[in-house]
C-alpha cells in the first residue's frame, strides 16, 4: 500500500475528496440557507453564504419561534442534552453491573438472564413504544425528563459489549486481586472499570448520539414544551400549518442542533477510535 | 513463617471428575517444596486449593496450624506468582506492589518503605512508575515477584513462574529465585513441569501423576532411587531406558537373551532401567546398541538407537570424541548400583 504512482494517488484522493464532498453537502446546504432571509430561501436556496447569519442565529437563540409554539433554542438544546446525558450515563452505569453481574457470578438462572437481555436487542423502541407509554403514562412520568429517559435507559448492545470485554480480561487478574484482598466491588471499581475505560468513551459516544437523536419518543411523552428537545423542536418547525415553515431559521436550529454531538465526538475521539481498534490487555 | 499440611484432601469436580483422589503432604517451614509432573497431573489444582482459589472437595489444609479450608485467599496469608504473572495493566510498577497493601489498610509510610524495599531487592527502583506493559518479561516477572514479597506472607505459591522467561533468563531467575526464598526463609511451593527446575530449586521435590503422589523426597534421593518407573523416566534428561526383561533369582535376562547379573530378585515380567549418563562404553558390556542417530550437545552425544534384537529404544550419554557413526555397534555398561528394576505391570521400584 506504499507504492508511488502520481495517478494512483490521485485517483485516491479524487474519491475520497468525491465521497467527503457527498457527505458534507447537505450539511452546507443548511448552514448555507441559516445565513439568508426566508425570501431568499423560499425561491431556491442559493449555493453562497449570505449575510443575514447573525441575525437568523440571534433570533433562534433568542426568542424562538412562539408562532409555531417553539420554545427558544437555548432550553430546547439544555433538554436534549439532560436527555441524552442521563440515558448515557444511565446505560452505561447499568449494563456495566448487570454484565458485571452476568461474567463474573455464578447464579441460577444467569445464562438466561443473560439471553433475556441479549433477545432484547432484537426489539426496537418502536416495537414495545404503547406498552411503554402506557407505563409511562401511569406512573405519572409525562412531561418530565425522568420520562423522557428513564425508558430508554435499558441497553442490551452495551451489556453485551461490556459482557465481551469483561470475558476477554484474563481470570488471573481476578485471581490476583482476591488474593491481594479485593472484595467484587473493588475490584469492579479499581481493576475492571479502569480497564474498560477505552470502552467506556466509545461507547459514550455511541449512546450520547442515540440520546441526543431521538425523535419518536419524546414526540410521545412530552406536551408540555418546555420539556421539548431540539430534534422535535426541529419537526415542530418544519410543521408549521398555516403558514410557510421558516425555513432560514430551521436550518439554523438544524446546525445548532448539530453542534453538541460534534464537540463530544471532537473531545472522545482518540479515545474512540482507540476503543474501537485495540484491546488493550 | 509457617509449615503447610496437607490432610488427604480430595478435589472432585461437579459432574463427577475426581482430579485428585485423597493425597496428603506435609511442608516444613522455610522449605521450599516444589511439585512436578506431566500437565493434567492436578499439581496446579492442588497449589489452587492451597491458595483458595478452588474449593477443597475432602480433607483438610492447614497453614501454620490454622485450618484454612473456608478462608477467603486473602484471609490466607499467602501470596502467589502466576504464570502470566497477572499485572493489572493500568497501575504502575509501585500500585500493583501497594494494592494488596492497600487493601489491608496499611499505612502509607509503611507502604512506601516495604515497596522500595521490594524493589530494591529486585532491582526495579528505576521503574517503580511504570506501566507493566513498558516493562520486558524479565522485568514484569520480577514485579510479580515482588507483589508477592511485599506482604512478608507465610508463604508463596509459585504457578510455573518462569515458563513465560527465554531459556537463558530462565536460568537467571531460577537462581534469583532460589537465593531470594533462602534470604526470606519463606516457605514455598513451586508448581512446575520442568524436571530441571524442580530439581535445581527444590528442597522436598514431589512428584505427581494422576492426581496422585509418586514419590516424595530430596531432589538427588528421588533421582538416584526413583520409586516408580514413572518417577525414574520422569525425573532426568534424557528420560531412563527401559529394557524389558524377566526376572530370575540371579538377575534379569532381557528379551534379547542377555543375561544381567542382579542378585536379590524373585521372578516375573520386569523393565530393567537405567540412566543414559550411567551408560559407558565397554567392549565386554552386556548391553548391545545398534547407533541411529548421534546427537552432539558439546560436553556429551547422545547416541540414540535399540537393544540388539529387540526394538527397546536406548539413549547412552556419551563425552570423548571418540563417538559412534550412525549404523555402527556399540557395547555399553553400566556400573554396579545404577540398574534400577521396576516391576512391568505395577511399575513399583523392585531393586
Amino acid at each position: 500500500m506504499v507504492e508511488r504512482r502520481p495517478l494512483l494517488t490521485f485517483i485516491q484522493h479524487a474519491v475520497l475528496i468525491l465521497g467527503a464532498a457527498i457527505f458534507v453537502f447537505p450539511i452546507y446546504l443548511a448552514f448555507v440557507a441559516s445565513t439568508h432571509t426566508a425570501q431568499e430561501v423560499n425561491t431556491g436556496i442559493p449555493l453562497l453564504p449570505g449575510d443575514e447569519m447573525w441575525t437568523n442565529y440571534a433570533q433562534v437563540l433568542g426568542e424562538g419561534l412562539s408562532t409555531v409554539g417553539a420554545p427558544p433554542l437555548g432550553l430546547m438544546l439544555f433538554n436534549s442534552a439532560v436527555m441524552a446525558l442521563s440515558i448515557t450515563a444511565g446505560k452505561i452505569a447499568i449494563s456495566l453491573l448487570s454484565s458485571f453481574a452476568i461474567v463474573y457470578f455464578r447464579f441460577p438462572f444467569r445464562v438466561l438472564a443473560f439471553w433475556t437481555i441479549f433477545i432484547t436487542l432484537m426489539l426496537p423502541v418502536e416495537v414495545r413504544i404503547l406498552p411503554t407509554y402506557e407505563v409511562v403514562a401511569s406512573l405519572g412520568m409525562l412531561n418530565s425528563y425522568a420520562g423522557l429517559s428513564i425508558p430508554l435507559i435499558a441497553s442490551a448492545t452495551a451489556t453485551f459489549l461490556f459482557r465481551q470485554f469483561f470475558m476477554t480480561v484474563p481470570d488471573e487478574l481476578t485471581e490476583a486481586a482476591r488474593i491481594d484482598g479485593a472484595g467484587p466491588m473493588k475490584f469492579f471499581r479499581d481493576i475492571l472499570v479502569p480497564l474498560s475505560r477505552t470502552n467506556l468513551a466509545a461507547l459514550f459516544v455511541i449512546l450520547f448520539i442515540y440520546g441526543w437523536n431521538q425523535y419518536l419518543w419524546p414526540l410521545l411523552v412530552t406536551t408540555d414544551e418546555s420539556y421539548y428537545t431540539i430534534v422535535m423542536g426541529i419537526q415542530r418547525m418544519a410543521n408549521a400549518g398555516e403558514e410557510t415553515p421558516q425555513w432560514h431559521l430551521i436550518m439554523a436550529t438544524a446546525i445548532m442542533a448539530l453542534l453538541p454531538p460534534v464537540v463530544v465526538i471532537l473531545g472522545m475521539q482518540r479515545l474512540f477510535v482507540r476503543g474501537l481498534v485495540e484491546v488493550e490487555k | 513463617m509457617a509449615n503447610i499440611s496437607i490432610d488427604t484432601i480430595k478435589k472432585i469436580y461437579p459432574g463427577g471428575v475426581e482430579v485428585i483422589p485423597g493425597l496428603s503432604l506435609d511442608i516444613a517451614a522455610g522449605e521450599l517444596c516444589v511439585l512436578v509432573g506431566p500437565s493434567g497431573c492436578g499439581k496446579s489444582t492442588l497449589l489452587r486449593m492451597v491458595a483458595g482459589l478452588e474449593e477443597v472437595t475432602e480433607g483438610e489444609i492447614r497453614i501454620g496450624g490454622r485450618r484454612v479450608n473456608d478462608l477467603e485467599p486473602a484471609a490466607r496469608d499467602i501470596s502467589m506468582v502466576f504464570q502470566n504473572y497477572a499485572l493489572y495493566p493500568h497501575m504502575s510498577v509501585f500500585d500493583n506492589m501497594a494494592y494488596g497493601l492497600r487493601n489491608r489498610r496499611m499505612p502509607k509510610p509503611e507502604i512506601r518503605t516495604r515497596v522500595d524495599a521490594a524493589a530494591g531487592a529486585l532491582g526495579l527502583e528505576g521503574f517503580l512508575d511504570r506501566k507493566p506493559r513498558q516493562l520486558s518479561g524479565g522485568q514484569r516477572q520480577r514485579v510479580a515477584m515482588g507483589r508477592a514479597i511485599v506482604r512478608e506472607p507465610a508463604a508463596f505459591l509459585f504457578d510455573e513462574p518462569l515458563s513465560n522467561l527465554d531459556a537463558k533468563l530462565r536460568v537467571k531467575t531460577r537462581v534469583e529465585i532460589r537465593a531470594l526464598q533462602q534470604r526470606l526463609g519463606t516457605t514455598s511451593i513451586y508448581v512446575t513441569h520442568d524436571q530441571l527446575e524442580a530439581m535445581t530449586l527444590a528442597d522436598k521435590l514431589v512428584v505427581m501423576h494422576a492426581g496422585r503422589i509418586e514419590q516424595v523426597g530430596p531432589p538427588l534421593g528421588v533421582y538416584e532411587r526413583p520409586a516408580t518407573a514413572f518417577v525414574a523416566g520422569f525425573i532426568g534428561s534424557p528420560p531412563m531406558n527401559f529394557l524389558p526383561g524377566e526376572a530370575h533369582t540371579t538377575g534379569v535376562r532381557l528379551d534379547n537373551g542377555v543375561d544381567i547379573a542382579l542378585p536379590g530378585l524373585t521372578g516375573g515380567r520386569v523393565d530393567l532401567g537405567v540412566r543414559p549418563e550411567d551408560l559407558h562404553v565397554d567392549p565386554a558390556g552386556p548391553v548391545e546398541l545398534s547407533v541411529r542417530v548421534v546427537e552432539r550437545l558439546g560436553a556429551t552425544a547422545n547416541v540414540h538407537g535399540r537393544l540388539a534384537g529387540t526394538d527397546a529404544e536406548i539413549i547412552a550419554s556419551l563425552s570423548g570424541t571418540d563417538l559412534p557413526a550412525p549404523g555402527d555397534t556399540l557395547r555399553l555398561t553400566a556400573g554396579a548400583g545404577k540398574w534400577h528394576v521396576f516391576d512391568a505391570a505395577q511399575g513399583i521400584r523392585l531393586l
